[in-house]
Formats: C-alpha cells, structure tokens, sequence
C-alpha cells in the first residue's frame, strides 16, 4: 500500500494536487463561457497527468510515467482540441440555458464536497487510514463525481454535457493514481483510447443533432416522452 | 476445443466486418453478416454443454468460459442470429441501400461486443467490453437519422456513459479494497475478487456494490436509470431494438450477477440482495405504469423490456437454486420472445407506416401467419401459459414466495396481472377493432422476416411444455458455482 508509508513531501504534493483538481472542477461549475470550461478541463488533465509521475516517481511504478505521458496528451491537448473545434464549429460561445444559476451550482457542489466527505471519512476510518492522503483522495474522487453529475442534470448546452462526462472520469483517474497505482496497466491505456473514442462519437452526434434537430440544447429533445 | 469456439465466435464477426468494409457491396454485406452469426451460433451452441466440464482459462486470465458465461453467450448468439437473418428481409425495405454496408459493418460488430463481454474474466475488461457495446449500438440506434432517432441516441450515450462511470469507480473501489488483501498488483480476475472478498472492509465493499449495481443496472435499464431504455429501443431500426433488448441487456446482467456473487462470499448481510430486488420491484411498477398508457408499438415493446429486466432482477435477488434457475431460463425465454416481438412490431410497422398503435387495425385479417405468429407472442410475453415465460416466472415467484422478500413476490404478482390485462388490451385493439376506413391492400411480409418468427416461436413453445431434466441440473450447476460452494442464502 503506497499510501500508508508517504514522505511528508510527497503527501502535500499529492493533497495539493487533488485540491488543485476539485477548484477546478468548481471553475467549471461557476463558469458560464464553454471555452472557459475547456481550458479549465485541459489544466485538470495536465494537473492529473503530473499527478500520476508524482506516483509513478515516489511509489516506483515507472509505467505511470506512461500514463503520465498519455494523459497528457490525450486528455490535456487532444481532447481539449477537438472539443474546441467542435465549439467553434457550433458558434456557441456560451451556455444559455441555466436551470440553475452558476451561484446556486456553487453552493450545490459545495454541499456535494461536504457529503463526498463524510463518506470518505467513514470509509477511511474503517481502514484505519484517517488523516492520510487517502481521505483527500477519495473525497475528491466522490466530490468530482458528484460535481459531474449536477453539471450533466444542470447544462443543457451539448458541450456541457460531454465536458460534464469528461469530469466524472477525471475524478476516478484522479482518486486512482492515489488509492490504486498498481491497477493493470492494459486498462489505463484501454481506458484513455476509449475516451478518445468517446469523444469522436460525440462529435459525430453533436453534428447530426445540429444538422436534423437544428439544435444543440438538450432541452429541445423532448419528442420522446412517455 | 473450447478455445477453438470462443476464438470462432470472435473472429467470425470481426472477419465479418473487416470483409463487409472492404467489399461495400450491399448484398454481400447482408450475406456475410448473415454467414458470420451462423457461425457464431454454431459455435456457441455447445458451450454450455462444454463449459461443465474442468475450468476454462484462456489468453493469461483474460477470458473465461464458466457455465453462466456460456449460458449468456448462447442468448446472445441466439437473437444475433434471428436479427440477422430477419435484418436482411427489414433492411431493404428503408430505401438504403448504399449505406448498408455500414449498417451491417455496425451490427455486426454490435453483435461482437455483446459476446465477448460475458466471456470477460477481468472486471475492468468486462467494463470495457460492456462501454464499446454502446459505443457501436449508438451509431446503430440514429442509423435512420430521423430527429427522434438523433435524440433517442443522444440520450441512450449520455446516460448509460454517466451509469457505465459510475460502475468504473465501482471497479475502482473493488480493486482497492483488494489491494488490501492481494497486495497493491493483482490480476482483477472475478474469482480472485470473490476469494479476497471475505478478507475486504464491508463497508467499502458495499458503497463499491452499490456504486456497480447502479452503474450496470442503467445499462440493464433497471428503473429509475431506464430512461434511455423506450428511446434507444424505440427508434432503432426493429433488428438492432431485438439485438438491444434480447442480447445487450442480458450481457450488462452478467456483470451485476458476477458482483453479487463477489460480495455474496463476504456475507455482508441482506442489503445487496434487498438492493437488487427493491430495484427489480420498482423497473416491474414502472413498466406497468407505462405500458397501460402507452401509443407508441415500439414503445410498449421498450417497456416490456424494462418488466423483463425487472423479473430477472428479482428472480438473482431472491437466489437460491429456484430463484437462479428461473432468472436464467427466463433469459433465454425473454431473449427468444422478445426478437418475435420486437420483429411483429418492425414488420407492422413498415406495412402500415405507422408506429402509432391507434393506427395499426385488423391486423389478423390483413397478415393471418404473421399476425398469428405475433399475437402468440403477445400472450406469450405477458407471462401466460403455455409458454416458456411462464414456467420461469412461476419459478421466480415461487423463489420469492420461499425467501425474505415476499412482499416483492407478492408485487410482482400483482404488477405482472396489470401488465397481462394492459399488453393483451393493446393487442385486442390492434387485431379486433374494425378499421377506421378500408386501408389499401399492403406489401405482404417478406419470407425473410417470417422465418425469424417462427425460429423464435417454437423454441418458445417447447420450452414452455417441456423443462428438460439436463437444463434443470445445468442451472444447478450454475447456481453452484455463483455461490462459490456454500448454497445461496435462502433466508
């Protein structure tokens, strides 16, 4: 268990980092202009990608380096692109359909940490891990989720929901480069293609749904009912 | 020789696809599809016979064949058949002929996807598997490009990839609380997660279950997380809604099983099992709720595929050897009624254009053997006898009746009697009710799109009459081995 036995340095560097990650994710919540969101999700990417060479530096598992790198690449500049191109491609430049005010999501999120940490407090203390990195990890890991989902239930605009997506797996990669470093390598890399796979898809979509349904607001899909 | 039919089964549909890309040629496509789940089919029939005996690992750990993987396979195989051979006869009458190579390219790769998942020996494997078979069945579901088809599919990717991420961090939390008792490398592999498991902290193992029975169940369109379920079902092309409901959800039960039986072995008391059920209860009132009120045909099919998955849910949450045993054979017998439905419903719905039932009359005056055909499986499909649904709802209900949940036995009772009178009310509108105007005489039913009725009804019949002793003692075994030795708890 890497965790249980962490220098003092590499421990503020990994809370750092996960604290770092969750502001950011409130960025996005608090955010309006999509690009915004975009440049925040890309420095999210770059912050886990560092987080996971601090791992692979500090608990010996040089294929995280790997991951680091694809990471980075993947989910830092690739993604982050194609998404732009996507945005510019659609002239939206900024979500117009709030159900819930950007101030209302922030309290709401804030709750969600609140909540992400009390569980994580609770599981943590059953492992006889409490005041570790491990509470950290876990609360942010839950809280990004959380934080995901409320941005999916709250954004109509179909760039906020793919982004919305994007954050609720940041989260588990995030939590995982912490909680479980040696987790099979074949399944990252797999993981990191399928998101890529993921998003080509939703490019596609995003252009049909603009080309047959003349919109991209989720709101508007409301043929099927019942 | 098991080996040599798993890699059949993969590679038949795989060579099937890169053939179909490369020729383009619309009726070559359809026959290699066709050829292709033949195969696959083939291959698939002896494996449960095959996976009884000795342990079956192949490819360092990666694939397994136990008899429960067997069993979904061969459900699997089954409606890939009949809704390929039924594709050849539907597809041709949509006008697109160009784009039918990507059609078939897709579904045959669909039907791929949703054989291998079973045969996954890795959790996160298996959740790779079960995350492609949305990402193919997407393109397959707005193939028709109509608005209804694009947002039907828009949603059918953003809630089940929002559940599927949830049973990701479920995996996540399985691995870690196994890197506890394995060490922080291991192989996930599903039988050394169910050995660790006694060893886990309960508490992280039971917020890791929940988080993967509703990751999975959204997939397995368990209600609340249906949603995406009636759209996506609906407004596919009518084999690619067969191949959705008959094969893919089973596919996305396995893992929910395989998990059960995981945290099964850590005796963690009645909540996962309550979880199940209270979730199979809740999918069978909805469904209910749906189908008494519902215009759309495809639609009513949608949600009877939503109270099937609730039944199946039930019957693995009651477990024990009957409730196991009638949760499996009531995979196949769904698997089977559901293609005839689901391809009655297509056919109807090209010959009258509609997919409005209030529009679709006297249908067994105008298609007397496809009409017959479907009717049969209407009164099938609401659980009547003598057909096989109805033996393997009675065993669930008798499983439900033995156990701790006979409140849910006594629901699903009461619900499945709703469901009967409300499907059946729907059928005798469309058959018996005269005719608004004498419509024009209509295309007859291409033989292409019979034949895969009458494949899936007569199995229907004869499993429905005879419950043959060999199926009997292969559930047993089954259920045997999803309890890892000790008998599931009958409490």
């Amino acid at each position: 268990m890497l965790v249980a036995h962490l220098s003092p340095l590499a421990a503020s560097l990994f809370s750092l980092i996960a604290i770092a990650s969750l502001l950011l994710a409130f960025v996005m919540l608090g955010s309006r202009w999509l690009r915004h969101y975009l440049y925040a999700f890309a420095l999210e990417s770059w912050l886990i990608a560092a987080l996971s060479a601090a791992v692979g530096y500090y608990g010996q598992y040089p294929e995280l380096y790997l991951i680091a790198m694809l990471t980075a690449l993947f989910r830092g500049c690739l993604l982050p692109y194609l998404l732009l191109r996507i945005v510019r491609r659609l002239k939206v430049a900024r979500e117009l359909h709030v159900v819930v005010q950007a101030s209302s999501s922030l309290v709401i999120g804030a709750f969600a940490v609140v909540f992400a940490l009390t569980v994580a407090t609770h599981i943590s203390a059953g492992l006889g891990l409490a005041g570790t990195v491990v509470v950290l990890a876990l609360t942010v890991m839950l809280s990004m989720k959380l934080i995901g989902f409320l941005m999916l239930t709250v954004r109509h605009e179909a760039i906020s929901q793919i982004l919305g997506l994007l954050v609720l797996e940041n989260g588990i990669f995030l939590g995982s480069q912490i909680l479980v470093p040696g987790m099979p390598l074949l399944l990252e890399i797999v993981i990191l293609f399928d998101l890529l796979i993921v998003v080509a898809c939703f490019g596609l979509l995003v252009q049909y749904l603009l080309s047959r349904v003349g919109t991209t607001s989720s709101l508007h899909l409301r043929r099927l009912v019942g | 020789m098991v080996a040599a039919l798993l890699l059949a089964i993969v590679l038949a549909p795989s060579a099937a696809i890169v053939l179909i890309l490369l020729t383009r040629r619309p009726r070559w496509a359809e026959g290699l599809n066709l050829t292709a789940s033949a195969i696959a089919f083939l291959a698939a029939l002896p494996l449960p016979a095959l996976s009884l005996s000795g342990r079956h690992v192949y490819w360092n750990r990666y694939v397994i064949l136990d008899p429960f993987g067997a069993w979904v396979i061969l459900c699997a195989a089954i409606v890939y058949l009949l809704a390929s051979i039924y594709a050849v006869g539907y597809m041709r009458l949509l006008d697109e002929e160009e784009r039918l190579p990507r059609f078939y390219a897709l579904f045959a790769g669909f039907g791929l996807t949703t054989l291998i998942g079973p045969m996954m020996n890795s959790a996160g494997l298996y959740w790779i598997a079960i995350e492609l078979t949305t990402l193919v069945s997407t393109f397959l579901v707005a193939f028709e490009r109509a608005p209804e088809a694009i947002e039907a599919a828009w949603k059918y990717i953003i809630v089940v990839s929002g559940g599927i991420s949830l049973a990701l961090l479920g995996t996540v939390l399985f691995y870690w609380a196994g890197s506890f008792v394995l060490g922080p490398r291991y192989d996930m592999t599903w039988a050394a997660l169910r050995n660790a498991a006694p060893q886990m902290n309960p508490a992280l193992l039971l917020l890791a279950f929940l988080l993967v029975l509703i990751g999975y169940g959204t997939k397995v369109g368990l209600a609340p997380m249906h949603t995406w379920l009636p759209d996506a079902h609906s407004e596919g092309p009518a084999p690619v809604s067969a191949l959705l409901s008959g094969a893919l959800l089973n596919t996305a039960m396995v893992g929910i099983v395989r998990y059960l039986a995981i945290i099964e072995a850590a005796h963690p008391g009645p909540l996962p099992r309550a979880a199940l059920v209270v979730l199979g209860a809740f999918s069978l009132f909805v469904a209910a709720m749906f189908i008494v009120r519902q215009r759309g045909i495809k639609r009513l099919m949608a949600y009877s595929s939503v109270e099937h998955m609730g039944i199946m849910a039930l019957g693995f949450g009651f477990g024990g050897p009957l409730g196991v045993a009638g949760a499996l054979y009531h995979m196949i017998n769904h698997s089977l009624n559901k293609s005839l439905m689901f391809f009655g419903a297509g056919s109807m719905m090209r010959s009258y254009e509609t997919k409005d039932i209030g529009a679709i009359r006297d249908v067994g005056r105008r298609f007397p053997v496809v009409g017959a055909l479907w009717l049969a499986g209407a009164v099938a499909i609401t659980g009547a006898p003598p057909f096989g649904l109805f033996a393997s709802e009675f065993t669930i209900l008798r499983a439900g009746l033995r156990g701790a949940h006979v409140w849910a036995a006594m629901v699903m009772a009461l619900l499945l009697i709703v469901i009967f009178i409300a499907f059946l009310n729907h059928f005798r509108m469309m058959y018996f009710t005269p005719p608004d105007s004498e419509a024009a005489s209509m295309r007859p039913v291409s033989a292409w799109c019979v034949a895969p009725m009458w494949l899936a009804f007569v199995p229907l019949l004869v499993f429905g009459l005879w419950w043959p002793e060999t199926i009997w003692q292969y559930f047993g075994a089954i259920t045997h081995e999803l309890s890892a030795g000790t008998l599931m708890a009958l409490r």
